[in-house]
């Protein structure tokens, strides 16, 4: 055994990093009692509350259920409460045997049975309390760090990320691999002018063939619409803060995945394996919808560098968040994790990507992240536009 | 840190590259000295904005980490702010290609 952790073994065999309570709702339409469930419950309980799960398409709707299981089937959850009206598109009772398969307890609460919204809260507080009287009876055990899932993210990028935050957590990437686990990153569109650099490191030719496949398709895309991405990619925010091009954007973000081969690509809330090395996911470049696919995807701790300041978190996955920026860590250093604006001031890379490494790996034992201690759980499904249905369609 | 650090005030990610980025606020008239050459910057240039090394002509790729991030919209002189106003993407441009379609 390598560099270890201690971490909440799961009866299959999985190792979380927090012990919560998942309130996962099929729909918006049961959202808002979900975040109240969750908060009256106690501190161990987290909503995942979001806007879909009515009236979408097939695909989307697949992509929602998709995601909503890969939540619940997160190793940080102990037990899940799924919470429908009783309406919608996505059976809660399905769900829940889907994330039961691999042996989370979960209950289910069906708002329209229970005698409206007071007896749901009511009801929705006892069965997730029955479900943390289970769950917190488990113990954290040594585990190796190869079964760590790193994932990472990009938001509110400047010429910061792709100098010093980026490459640092890179390099803590590189060491999580080396040591045999798994690092993932994702945002397809900002791959664009930096994905032969990525082709070239691909393991095999169908993650090859796939990574520039999906590239091509969310280039097409604005293409087919007859759209400049250069109004949204580089966003306004990242132009002040000196990114010219989405080329640009893209050479400095992929940085943040070190510099191993790149052995897979999954599709969006799609599981990461273990031991994987470094995995791509299809995801669009909004962080939060982002950051909640590779939660999905059973991602235990996240890093999100950022040049301009975010404060970003997520209610399953602990978020380090590191700046490269020196008058980020300034102003806003009470809502981030690691400093690496040292590389600006001349010091090493490796010396700040030791402290992203220490930090996975402290977080992994249990300290809490600054968006941890604050509570901020931004959690977003990502929908799948119709446009890009209509390109499905026309692939078939 | 990865790259070159120039005069301790702006960094080139690489040996081949057009542009540098700026690690602190400069002032226009500020010089730098460029492989034994001085350039002069000719406008401010802001923390993490790019500064131009060397002159590049309209329409000519521009690079920054040994790689593409676009191309010269009009000509750039040595010491120029290299940023929206002269360099464009040669990616994702849908309004090309629908201009292109139409023509």
């Amino acid at each position: 055994m390598g560099e270890t952790f201690s971490g909440f073994r799961r009866t299959d065999g999985r190792i979380g990093v927090r012990n919560h309570v998942a309130i996962i709702p099929t729909s918006v339409s049961v959202s808002s009692i979900a975040s109240k469930v969750a908060d009256e419950a106690g501190e161990w309980a987290r909503a995942t509350p979001h806007q879909m799960g009515t009236s979408q398409p097939d695909r989307t709707r697949e992509q929602t259920r998709r995601t909503l299981a890969g939540i619940g089937r997160n190793p940080n959850v102990g037990g899940a409460l799924v919470v429908e009206l009783g309406t919608e598109d996505i059976d809660a009772e399905g769900l829940a045997d889907d994330i039961a398969r691999v042996d989370t307890p979960v209950s289910t609460l069906t708002v329209r049975e229970v005698g409206g919204t007071r007896a749901a809260l009511d009801e929705g507080v006892s069965l997730a309390t029955a479900l943390y009287d289970e769950a917190k009876e488990a113990r954290r055990e040594e585990a190796d760090v190869s079964e760590l899932v790193f994932g990472v993210e990009c938001g509110g990028s400047d010429a910061t990320s792709g100098i010093a935050a980026n490459p640092a957590v890179g390099h803590a990437c590189d060491r999580l691999v080396e040591a045999g686990g798994t690092a993932s990153f994702s945002e397809t569109p900002e791959f664009i002018g930096a994905e032969h650099t990525l082709a070239e490191r691909c393991t095999d030719e169908e993650t090859r063939r796939r990574l520039l496949d999906r590239v091509d398709q969310r280039e097409s895309q604005a293409e087919l619409m007859g759209v400049d991405l250069r109004g949204a990619q580089p966003t306004p925010g990242n132009k002040e803060g000196g990114l010219t091009t989405i080329e640009e954007k893209s050479l400095g973000a992929i940085v943040k995945g070190g510099t191993t081969p790149v052995e897979g690509m999954v599709d969006y809330a799609e599981r990461l394996p273990t031991g994987a090395g470094l995995v791509l996911m299809d995801t669009p470049g909004y962080d939060v919808e982002s950051v909640v696919g590779k939660v999905a995807g059973g991602a235990q701790v996240v890093a999100f560098t950022t040049g301009r300041g975010s404060t970003t978190g997520n209610p399953i996955a602990p978020v380090i968040k590191v700046t490269g920026n020196p008058k980020t860590w300034e102003k806003m250093s009470s809502n981030i994790d690691v400093n690496a604006s040292t590389v600006v001031d001349g010091r090493p890379i490796s010396e700040a990507g030791d402290r992203v490494y220490e930090t996975l790996v402290a977080v992994a034992n249990g300290r809490r992240t600054a968006a941890e201690q604050r509570r901020l759980e931004e959690f977003a499904i990502n929908e799948i536009q119709p446009n890009e249905l209509a390109s499905a369609e026309v692939d078939v | 840190m990865k790259g070159e650090s120039i005069d301790g005030v702006v960094l080139r990610m690489d040996d081949g590259d057009d542009v540098a980025t700026a690690l602190e606020d400069l002032s226009a008239g500020r010089e730098l000295t460029v492989d034994g050459d001085t350039i002069t910057l000719a406008e401010d240039v802001p923390f993490g904005h790019k500064v131009a090394l060397r002159s590049v002509e309209a329409g000519a790729e521009i690079h920054k980490y040994g790689e593409v991030i676009g191309a010269a919209s009009r000509p750039i002189e040595p010491g120029e702010w290299v940023h929206t106003h002269n360099c464009e993407s040669t990616r994702g441009r849908g309004d090309k290609a629908a201009a292109e379609g139409s023509a």
